[in-house]
């Protein structure tokens, strides 16, 4: 992975999540009802997806998409397929079942070794988080194991350089932009908004239909140690799993008659200072120091 | 240029373009199934109730792997006034069967699961693709279909169109009229979560795999021709009612009002009590019957399931027709492809010739005065069931009076509620001949 590939490679990794808009949850044992759920593309990976395969359209190459999931994760990767990725990669084994995003990231980067050992990758794109999880720490996760430089937030990308083997961008960060130059192969993760999905063509349609997809179990992506999978590779501990309530007190109008600002705000007082005896008097105590 | 050229292309992945796309798929064609929507099954609504025979000709073992809901063992009659209902039951053990014959499902689950066995059978499948219009060659032979993609048609030798109820690829196309108002119900549904004990105690279940079924005429329909219903589903209740969509254009009154009615209803709430309201849908259902029927087939297509109008009314039954045209349907491509014989409207005669020999065109005929018999006669939805209740009422109060005088009442009623005797046996001659 440390070499420029001849053909330029993209490596996407993306999530089948729950669609969230539609998730429910039990009302009696609180826990989340996937069953009947319809599932979705992590919606941040798909701009991840339409990076990766503009940066293809005008430079040339291969944008390849990589999942790990249970078997009918396959689904994700056909539609990536179908909205013009050239290639899917689905790793699944039960003992991927229960992993956290140390082990997420373990077995993704295998993975992607993997994957350049046959075709070097030159970047490696994710979505900023995921809406599932919301961590935001898988993409970091995989640059670290494998190396790379960690670019994330990443809101434009400006100019590559083949040639030289870097990237140029701009990289959202508290307090402004950062417009970065980093040598390649990286690890980008991207914003939201910061292009859009194009539609697939009919061909690319068929295509996704018809095309194998790579599924590899987890000794076949790599993976010779599996106590750094599944559940036992992750030291997350889940201490609870809640709905969470709306509040059982509403907002209420209040009007108030006043002429003046000063007599809207005394108003306002009173009723405050009516419903909570206490507050008046800790209030006063604290002017008056 | 086409972008590719297939045996057969079916649009839409409902019950019977999964009907059709399965059979010919299984006969070893190389099909293209198109449907619109996110996934196979993510526009399908249904009430639902999945009666087996249809579905077990196609997939003999299909309870192993389908998402079922409940089997029906209790069905209830309902007939509604403002306050009361007065109703039949039919519950049988008989219908714990090792294979039972109609069960309640959801439709969201179940086509997902019908779609992939229409895939294992060899089925290409693409969604979230709109089929715009047919194309046609210079003698004006179906050739294909252009989608809203990029990359141009895609040929076939025969386009199969279970588009649905609206039928807007043929309407597009200029096979078929407009769909009328006085065709086609409205029907809208909710779905409203309940622990499943909850299910099984309120109605008198013994386990989680028995289900009822509630049909209801009357007051639900506010002198509309419609009827209500209530399904069991595993943990939930299917809950809706439906009235022709010309009715609701001339009434003015809002589907969702006619529902929260029904749900208000005093037979009705407390089955519904401390449910929660998961989904809200709905969906047109083709009622036209038999003279509804559009023209079934040309040159290089032919129409299954609802886009046909192959709907029962009055037996509730649409997606069993829906899986029977499409796997006639199919049946009959496969053997035209084998015998090497063009789809042409002459060569696809055997489709209407097969659907005439099966109980699908046989029962439509048989109801196909029923339509416009409850158009005309909108005293079924409102005066019978009103008089029916008060008949009721009068007969099981006690309260002094002797029997005979009560049967005075009784009769007095019924004849006050039609004008007259002749009015009242008219109804009832109308109806028997409707039905026969």
């Amino acid at each position: 992975m440390t070499r420029l590939a001849r053909e330029f490679h993209s490596v996407v990794c993306i999530k089948q999540v729950p669609d969230s808009a539609q998730i429910r949850v039990h009302p009696v044992t609180n826990t989340i009802m996937r069953q009947g759920v319809p599932t979705i593309i992590n919606p941040y990976d798909l701009f991840a997806l339409e990076e990766a395969m503009r940066l293809r359209d005008e430079y040339g190459g291969t944008v390849t998409v990589l999942t790990m999931g249970p078997p009918m994760a396959e689904d994700a990767l056909r539609r990536a397929l179908g909205l013009g990725a050239n290639r899917a990669v689905l790793i699944t084994d039960r003992r991927f079942a229960g992993s956290d995003t140390l082990a997420t990231s373990f077995a993704l980067s295998k993975a992607l070794t993997r994957i350049g050992e046959e075709h070097p990758i030159d970047i490696v794109f994710t979505g900023k988080q995921t809406i599932d999880g919301d961590t935001a720490q898988v993409g970091p996760g995989i640059a670290r194991r494998l190396g790379l430089n960690q670019l994330t937030y990443v809101a434009a990308i400006d100019a590559l350089d083949r040639d030289g083997a870097t990237i140029t961008l701009r990289r959202r960060s508290e307090g402004g932009v950062q417009v970065l130059r980093s040598r390649l192969p990286c690890l980008i993760t991207m914003l939201e908004d910061t292009n859009t999905l194009r539609r697939g063509t009919i061909q690319d349609m068929l295509r996704a239909a018809r095309a194998p997809v790579t599924t590899w179990s987890a000794e076949e992506a790599g993976i010779a140690d599996p106590m750094q999978c599944g559940l036992r590779g992750s030291p997350t501990v889940v201490k609870r799993v809640f709905a969470p309530r709306p509040r059982a007190d509403k907002a209420e109008m209040v009007v108030v008659e006043g002429k003046t600002p000063a007599q809207t705000a005394d108003a306002v007082l009173d009723l405050l200072f009516a419903q909570s005896p206490n507050l008046e008097a800790a209030l006063s105590a604290r002017f008056k120091s | 240029m086409p972008v590719e050229h297939f045996d057969a292309i079916v649009v839409g992945a409902g019950p019977s373009g999964n009907a059709a796309a399965y059979t010919m798929g299984k006969a070893g064609m190389n099909v293209l199934q198109i449907d619109r929507g996110e996934y196979p099954g993510s526009k399908n609504v249904q009430g639902a109730i999945l009666y087996s025979d249809a579905l077990e000709r196609m997939i003999p073992d299909f309870r192993e792997t389908a998402p079922l809901e409940r089997h029906v063992v209790e069905q209830r009659f309902w007939m509604l006034d403002e306050k009361s209902h007065t109703g039949t039951h039919h519950r049988s053990d008989s219908f714990n069967e090792e294979r039972p014959n109609r069960y309640t499902i959801l439709r969201a689950q179940f086509d997902k699961w019908f779609a992939k066995q229409v895939r294992a059978a060899g089925v290409t499948l693409i969604t979230e693709t709109t089929v715009i219009e047919l194309v046609r060659n210079a003698e004006g032979r179906v050739i294909g279909v252009l989608t809203d993609r990029e990359g141009g048609p895609v040929h076939a030798d025969v386009v199969v169109l279970g588009e649905g109820v609206n039928g807007l690829v043929a309407q597009r196309s200029g096979l078929r009229p407009e769909l009328r108002p006085q065709h086609v119900a409205l029907a809208v549904k909710e779905t409203h979560f309940l622990p499943e004990e909850t299910i099984r105690e309120r109605f008198n279940l013994s386990d989680e795999n028995e289900g009822v079924v509630i049909e209801v005429l009357g007051s639900v329909s506010s002198g509309m021709v419609g009827t209500g219903f209530l399904y069991t589903n595993r943990e939930s209740i299917s809950i809706g009612v439906g009235c022709l969509v010309s009715d609701f254009a001339e009434k003015q009154i809002p589907p969702y009002a006619l529902l929260d009615r029904f749900k208000n209803h005093p037979s009705v709430r407390p089955l519904l009590k401390g449910a929660e309201m998961k989904e809200y849908v709905a969906h047109l259902i083709p009622e036209g019957g038999y003279d509804a029927i559009p023209k079934l087939t040309g040159d290089g297509w032919l129409i299954v399931g609802d886009a046909g109008q192959f709907v029962n009314a009055v037996h509730r039954e649409g997606s069993n027709l829906a899986m029977t045209t499409g796997r006639i349907a199919g049946e009959c491509l496969a053997r035209l492809k084998a015998e090497g014989r063009p789809a042409t409207e002459a060569n696809l005669k055997v489709y209407r010739d097969a659907l005439e020999q099966s109980f699908v065109l046989k029962d439509l005929r048989k109801y196909r005065k029923i339509p416009k018999l409850l158009k005309q006669n909108r005293q079924l939805f409102t005066t019978w069931p009103a008089v029916i209740n008060r008949s009721m009422q009068a007969f099981l109060r006690v309260d002094g009076r002797d029997k005979r005088a009560k049967e005075a009442e009784i009769l007095r009623g019924l004849k006050t509620a039609r004008g007259n005797w002749l009015n009242v046996a008219a109804d009832m001659v109308k109806v028997a001949r409707a039905w026969r």
